[in-house]
């Protein structure tokens, strides 16, 4: 990967004057999508904050094409315009050697819940395409409903901590594997506040040939309730605790990216958050030994995903 | 403020002919706070303009330059990823 300075220079694919609100992680992503390759690339969004606050008309902060999406196809909106660039080519209408890339971007609820259907089909299908989800774990533009992305004990509008039930109760789908369980290529988790690791698999995605799947933890301040300053540190301690793993599955190859030096209590992540205030009761203490104990479950999993996809020998 | 299209002029789709158009918008007026950048502190790092989501830390050759006050929402982000040691950009009230 390229170092700060050098994608510094590089072109960029996003304005400001966007609307997304202050400290909201999403802009990282596309930030950097446009400066880690020199392809020329075609995006489509499901509705969601991120389409909802780049392109209100007749604005838009992209400086590249961009296609409207409903909420729930954003990955066959992509594979249609994929497949047209196909047959464009074949047809002798664009020159063969004209290389694009195509990239899918929605929401968590976009993604793991309303779209996850037509995600499945594009990887399935094959299509030359990144679907890039953003999870800030919850239907944030719609004021904060959960999602299947929520963690378990968060409170959300639709899952509200209070006498009867302690946030959400159900825990988070592994939407990253289920992606890789179409036999794709390239399937990865990774965070807006490691550059490195995020730049780093938005090329790799890029670079191969066929559907790629991407899973990006993004900070959000009013559903996640931190002051706006935070972003970047929350994020951090997501990782740092376990909660969100960085890893990869690169050609058959699993990869854990990141392996905190000492891995924090998924409690010191909680507690920087107002959607898990409530967790701090003494009659929730239980709540926050669950969340850890799957913590230390899906580094288990983790470790045999390691064990049975390894590196080939040298 | 550009001028609104009307509908014999508004392209096929509804599509947006003028990208970027979004700068039309400035959302600094958004800010409460404003970041400070000392540029006799900076390291040149670049951690506060890969992390600022309104790309409104400028470079210029790799370097930092300065702050974009246009589109700043001084949500505080570039003062916080500032290294412990080097903390170049300070949070003021705006006046
Ligand atoms: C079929 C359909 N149902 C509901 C909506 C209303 N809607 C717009 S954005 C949104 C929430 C999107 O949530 P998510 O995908 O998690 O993205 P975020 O808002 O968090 O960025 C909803 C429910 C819609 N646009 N289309
Ligand atoms: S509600 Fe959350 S995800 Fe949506 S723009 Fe604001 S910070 Fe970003
Ligand atoms: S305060 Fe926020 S928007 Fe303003 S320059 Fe710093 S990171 Fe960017």
């Amino acid at each position: 990967m390229a170092n700060l300075k050098e994608l510094s220079k590089r072109p960029d694919g996003f304005s400001p004057g966007h609307r997304l609100c202050a400290g909201c992680g999403i802009p990282i992503i596309p930030k950097l999508l446009y400066k880690v390759t020199d392809y020329d690339i075609v995006v489509a969004s499901a509705t969601g904050c991120f389409e909802v606050a780049t392109t209100i008309y007749p604005y838009t902060s992209w400086l590249k094409p961009f296609v409207h999406s409903a909420f729930e196809n954003a990955a066959a909106t992509i594979s249609g315009v994929e497949a047209m660039y196909q047959s464009l080519k074949k047809q002798g209408k664009i020159p063969a050697n004209r290389k694009l890339k195509f990239v899918a971007f929605g929401g968590d609820g976009g993604t793991y819940d309303i779209g996850l259907q037509s995600l499945s089909g594009a990887l399935e299908r094959g299509h030359d395409i990144v679907y890039i989800c953003y999870d800030n774990g919850a239907y944030m533009n719609t004021g904060i409903q959960r999602s299947s992305a929520t963690p378990y004990g968060a409170s959300t509008t639709t899952s509200p901590a209070g006498k009867v039930i302690p946030g959400k109760m159900q825990r988070r789908k592994d939407l990253t594997n289920i992606a890789l369980a179409h036999h794709i290529e390239y399937a990865a988790q990774t965070a807006v506040s490691h550059w490195n690791d995020l730049a780093t698999k938005l090329q790799k995605g890029l670079d191969i040939d066929g559907p790629a799947f991407i899973c990006v933890m993004s900070p959000c301040v009013p559903g996640w309730m931190y002051p706006s300053d935070q972003s970047i540190e929350v994020t951090r301690m997501a990782v740092e605790t376990g909660y969100w793993p960085l890893f990869e599955m690169d050609h058959g190859v699993f990869r854990v990216n990141y392996r905190p030096k000492q891995k924090l209590p998924v409690a010191d992540w909680l507690k920087l958050q107002g959607r898990f205030r409530h967790l701090f009761r003494p009659e929730y203490t239980y709540v926050i030994e669950e969340i850890q104990r799957q913590v230390d479950d899906y580094w288990e999993y983790l470790a045999h995903m390691e064990q049975a996809f390894p590196a080939p020998p040298k | 403020m550009f001028k609104l299209k009307n509908w014999k002029e508004v392209p096929i789709g509804g599509a947006v002919d003028q990208p970027g158009s979004a700068m039309e918008n400035k959302t600094g007026s958004w800010r409460v706070e404003r970041p400070v950048w000392n540029s006799e502190k900076c390291i040149h790092c670049l951690r506060c303009w890969v992390y600022c989501p309104d790309m409104s830390v400028n470079t210029l050759d790799g370097k930092i330059t300065g702050i974009n006050y246009d589109y700043c929402k001084g949500c505080g982000i570039c003062a916080q990823v500032c290294p412990e040691k080097v903390k170049a950009i300070t949070m003021q009230p705006e006046q």
